[in-house]
């Protein structure tokens, strides 16, 4: 899986986007591994994660269904931490998105110290996962590179849509969507919280940033690449 | 993936979150309407979408009312005001959209499990890429563009002629019917799926020639590709053998995934097993 691998932009762009994940590997640790991905994702709550998730019950923004019709003027947009913990209930990896480097390499510290014996990973600028692992204390065991895009990237949309689309790796937000998200926020008609919700409810595994993603419709409002 | 003409009120919400661009308004129905040769099953729109349960008549109505005095309505943009979309009873190989697109997909129909594996994620205790060799990911189609398996199977036949080795447990090599030559079954062939990953492993020593290989082939696909390296670091926690390698080709290394290697083979029967074969113990 490389769904948070491939986020477009460059070292710098990816000031705010830190990645930490547990994965238990089928066969050789996920048995009884439910608790420990539920204590890593506990862990992670002290240091302000912007957003946590599961990739088997979602992130924690997700679409609801049955809404009542006074949602169109009075909707719940806060994410809901509490739901993805309780919610986890088989081996998967768990996820908790930071937007600065001092929190995310303080909760990796907390993440070692707790030994939980599960593969645990950060996706991140290189820089970046190299310096909270050196906080850490932590000598890297493998690397995955980012070689970006090739082929007909004439069929990709500009830099600012690739930024937030990608940040579904798994491609659930369209680039149709973060346009007119991009707009409305231009137009005012939303304020870039409330863009960045509709946007993180379609990740269906909460790898959605937030917090970036607000930066780049800020960014957006007053020029568009 | 279909939606109930009965049910939908053409507000066209869901044109926008479809990630293949594959929804429209149809006019001569005036109904949301879903082409089917674009659509690869990911379920976006109807996991996506939160619902309301409005009765459709009477959104219709409301809408042509706010139609005619040319005033405008804002609901919520992620909404389907009446929850139009219904899944469909997915045949073989149509099912193959779904199980390579959704990622909340489960693929009992299809054995396989997911877009790719854990690749390096889990290398702390699968060991699976060792010192001095190099694991692709090589993604087609993402983000947003998709792609039809036919034209992946020019990069495996590519990459089969080289000698290369496809992962076994990858998805996408579970549909080939010859994994020596990089052939896929021939009835999955026009199917288009949303995102699909190639996965290999190589000498470290074998990293450019895989990488002019892939720039080359391509040329010849009509999607994007998005390549993943993956390698082993040493001690220290330095990786010196690739990254340079990737820089003389022309490639600043802006973003990876880092293996802390805290993982454990916990597992008790996985653990026996492992010490019967004696795995060595720099790949835990």
């Amino acid at each position: 899986m490389t769904n948070t691998l491939h986020r477009y932009g460059d070292a710098e762009s990816f000031r705010d986007d830190y990645i930490v994940f547990a994965t238990p590997s089928s066969g050789r640790n996920d048995v009884d591994s439910v608790p420990k991905l539920k204590k890593f994702l506990e862990l992670a709550l002290p240091f302000k994660p912007v957003n946590i998730g599961d990739p088997v019950h979602g992130g924690s923004l997700r679409p609801e269904r049955g809404l009542h019709t006074t949602s169109n003027w009075k909707r719940d947009m806060k994410p809901d931490f509490r739901a993805v913990i309780d919610g986890i209930d088989e081996p998967a990896s768990v996820v908790a998105i930071f937007d600065n480097q001092a929190a995310a390499e303080q909760f990796l510290k907390v993440a070692a110290d707790a030994d939980l014996g599960l593969s645990i990973n950060m996706s991140a600028s290189v820089e970046g996962a190299k310096e909270c692992c050196q906080f850490a204390g932590i000598a890297r065991h493998s690397v995955g590179y980012s070689l970006g895009f090739e082929g007909a990237t004439d069929k990709l949309p500009n830099t600012q849509l690739l930024k937030l689309t990608t940040m579904c790796g798994h491609g659930m937000v369209s680039a149709s969507l973060a346009k007119k998200m991009i707009d409305w926020v231009k137009e005012g008609r939303r304020t870039p919280d409330q863009a960045v919700t509709y946007m993180a409810r379609f990740c269906s595994c909460g790898v959605f940033n937030p917090a970036r993603a607000k930066r780049i419709l800020e960014e957006s409002r007053k020029k568009m690449e | 993936m279909k939606i109930n003409p009965n049910k939908c009120v053409a507000c066209g919400n869901c044109t926008y979150v479809c990630p293949m661009g594959a929804i429209y308004i149809d006019p001569a129905i005036n109904r949301a309407t879903i082409d089917r040769d674009e659509c690869v099953e990911c379920y976006a729109c109807y996991y996506g979408l939160s619902t309301e349960n409005l009765n459709p008549p009477f959104v219709r109505l409301v809408r042509k009312i706010f139609q005619w005095g040319r005033l405008r309505f804002d609901p919520e943009p992620d909404v389907c005001p009446t929850a139009a979309f219904e899944p469909d009873e997915l045949q073989w190989p149509r099912v193959i959209r779904r199980a390579f697109s959704d990622p909340r997909a489960t693929h009992e129909s299809t054995g396989v499990q997911g877009r790719g594996t854990e690749e390096v994620k889990t290398n702390d205790v699968t060991g699976r890429v060792k010192w001095g060799e190099v694991g692709f990911t090589i993604e087609f189609g993402r983000p947003g563009v998709g792609v039809w398996l036919r034209d992946i199977q020019k990069m495996t036949w590519a990459l089969a002629k080289a000698g290369v080795a496809f992962e076994k447990k990858n998805p996408f090599t579970l549909l080939m019917s010859d994994v020596t030559t990089g052939t896929l079954r021939e009835d999955v062939l026009d199917e288009k799926v949303l995102s699909a990953i190639v996965e290999i492993k190589v000498k470290v020593e074998q990293t450019q020639q895989i990488i002019e290989l892939v720039r080359e082939v391509e040329k010849n696909i009509d999607t994007v590709v998005a390549l993943g390296v993956g390698t082993r670091c040493d001690e220290n926690g330095e990786e010196l053998l690739v990254a340079p390698i990737l820089e003389r080709l022309g490639y600043k290394l802006e973003r990876a995934k880092t293996n802390m290697g805290l993982g454990r083979i916990t597992n008790p029967v996985q653990k026996k097993e492992d010490q019967l074969q004696e795995i060595p113990s720099e790949t835990r």
